[in-house]
């Protein structure tokens, strides 16, 4: 459904972009991962037609974004990462507005809204003046615009930032079940929500593509360790490193120093620790076992998922050993 | 052209949902109001609209900035622009309909203004012929004013900005004779050729701006040329273009 081939994209002589390919299947929900800056939200500009590429190929249900630009844009929904709202209307007023700009009839838009309204859960908000919302309302009407026309592919560019968490994990749910019947590329910088999410993931960094792979394998190649956070009561730090250092998956064991954790932990009266274990052996389960036989109290152990920050310092320091 | 007609009627919602449509509105009847009161109300004064022409083609140079400043900048402020334009609908038309947008609004404050001419015909028998042109004069220069104001607008996400450098553009055409005078031979005549209106002389209550000068002063004097035509059709063609340019240029960056 996407195709770019050999994109780059320079605005003056700075490059946002450079040299990518990759490609979008029917009904895939493609997560485009990495931190402010590493081209996301350009590359996203110019599958949508905003912006054409300054060399490659970009083409959008086979149509070339450049040339066929009026075509491609009437086959994508795209939520901007502003959410691109007119706050002086109200949610349907607004609704039906973006239905004729798109080209929808009357007839079309009237018997797409109610669905629509309702797949969002804007039901009460209807009549309501878009600018009197709160930011995940918004969200969801910037959701509900971008699927009105039941386009082939949706390009949603950071769809859950700056809203409430809970409203993240409803706004998740919408666009996985969104993924059912969409072509779906979506921009994020949080790892867990695009292993969530989507069926494969995109990493971006510095404009350039430097992993595509699903994310469960993502996590699995680069997470050379697996980090899990255990507290325990009725034993002091150095027996417990010990204890630790002694079952074979572990890696290391250290006293948790984070400041928000030791005060919980002082008022809570347990000993916060960080155990690092070599991924895939069932490390929770040994270190659980050891407190436990040891008949120490256990009261969290919880493995840490590896961050954001972790898997670009990991791509990113192994490309350089490469170079 | 549906296009056009969805962007147009959207943009007439908006002026009518907001205050500004109405500040402006009363800001308008008021100057013109003035102007016309003080033109008709000497001795033997003439049943003629030119007072309010005249006070009417003074305010535009602020009102109609004032009408379009919000047009494209807000769009790209609330970033509603990136919406429309990866939309299937082409600059031209987004341009064109917000245009036109303006253009009914100006239609109807003027409207709202024509009870002047009732007076007349009440109070005064006026010669028709001069009301019709400088009613068509005034239709032609508040579309170049609306034109330049919208260019302004697309400049930049300020609305400031947009009133700023479109009231700016359209003074500098306005005083433009401030220079010309100063100059001779061919130069002195090409600038006059830019003249937009009447110049301040629209402050001298004598002649109410309809003096000399300016393509506005024959439409007032119930003459209706074909350069003055020109000068303003040109004029609202090339600035509504500029703007399409402006919009298309976004794209490149």
């Amino acid at each position: 459904m996407i195709k770019i081939e050999h994109m780059s994209k320079s605005y003056g002589p700075y490059p946002a972009v450079i040299d990518i390919s990759f490609e979008v299947l029917r009904g895939e929900i493609v997560g485009f991962l990495g931190p402010n800056g590493a081209g996301k939200t350009t590359t996203m500009r110019v599958v949508t037609g905003f912006t054409p590429p300054t060399e490659g190929v970009v083409t959008v249900s086979g149509y070339d974004v450049v040339s066929h630009s009026l075509d491609v844009r009437r086959h994508i929904g795209y939520l901007p990462e502003t959410v691109p709202l007119y706050l002086d209307m109200t949610v349907t007023d607004y609704l039906k507005y973006m239905g004729e700009i798109r080209g929808m009839n009357s007839s079309w838009v009237k018997e797409r809204l109610p669905l629509v309204i309702g797949m969002v859960k804007l039901g009460e908000y209807r009549d309501t003046l878009v600018g009197r919302l709160s930011k995940g309302y918004r969200q969801r009407t910037g959701i509900a615009q971008a699927i009105l026309h039941e386009p082939d592919v949706l390009i949603m560019d950071e769809p859950t930032i700056g809203i409430d968490p809970i409203q993240v994990v409803e706004t998740r749910q919408l666009i996985s079940d969104l993924g059912r019947e969409h072509t779906l590329l979506l921009s994020s910088h949080i790892l867990p929500e695009v292993s969530a999410i989507c069926s494969r993931v995109l990493v971006i960094n510095d404009g350039r593509i430097v992993a595509d792979d699903d994310p469960d394998q993502l996590s699995d190649k680069l997470q050379h360790a697996e980090r899990i956070e255990v507290s325990v009561r009725g034993v002091d730090a150095p027996a417990f490193i010990s204890a630790m250092r002694e079952i074979s998956v572990v890696i290391d064991a250290r006293t948790d120093q984070r400041v928000s954790i030791v005060q919980r932990a002082e008022r809570e009266n347990f000993s916060p620790f960080i155990v690092d274990a070599r991924p895939n052996n069932n490390a929770s389960e040994l270190v659980a076992k050891t407190v436990i036989d040891n008949g120490w109290g256990l009261s969290n152990l919880t493995p840490l998922p590896m961050t954001l920050e972790e898997i670009f310092l990991e791509l990113t320091t192994e490309e350089n050993l490469g170079e | 052209m549906r296009f056009i007609t969805v962007i147009a009627a959207k943009e007439i919602r908006t002026y009518f949902s907001s205050p500004m449509a109405y500040v402006v509105s009363a800001a308008f009847l008021g100057i013109t109001g003035f102007f016309f009161v003080a033109s008709v109300s000497d001795a033997f004064a003439e049943a003629s609209i030119r007072g309010y022409l005249a006070g009417a083609v003074f305010f535009m140079i602020f009102m109609s900035p004032a009408l379009t400043m919000r047009l494209i900048a807000e769009e790209q402020k609330m970033g509603t622009l990136e919406l429309l334009l990866t939309s299937p609908i082409r600059e031209f038309e987004i341009v064109l309909g917000k245009f036109i947008a303006a253009f009914v609004m100006t239609a109807i404050m003027t409207g709202l203004s024509l009870y002047f001419i009732l007076v007349l015909f009440i109070y005064g028998d006026p010669d028709i012929g001069p009301l019709l042109s400088g009613l068509l004069g005034l239709g032609l220069y508040a579309a170049a004013t609306l034109a330049v104001g919208l260019f302004a607008s697309a400049l930049s996400s300020n609305q400031i900005v947009g009133l700023i450098v479109g009231s700016g553009i359209l003074t500098a055409l306005t005083i433009i004779d401030f220079v010309s005078e100063r100059l001779t031979g061919l130069a002195s005549q090409v600038l006059d050729g830019f003249q937009l209106g009447a110049s301040f002389s629209v402050f001298d209550l004598d002649s109410f701006g309809v003096a000399q000068g300016g393509h506005f002063a024959d439409f007032a004097k119930g003459i209706i040329s074909v350069s003055d035509i020109a000068y303003y059709v040109s004029l609202t063609a090339v600035f509504l273009l500029l703007t399409v340019l402006v919009l298309e240029a976004r794209r490149w960056r």
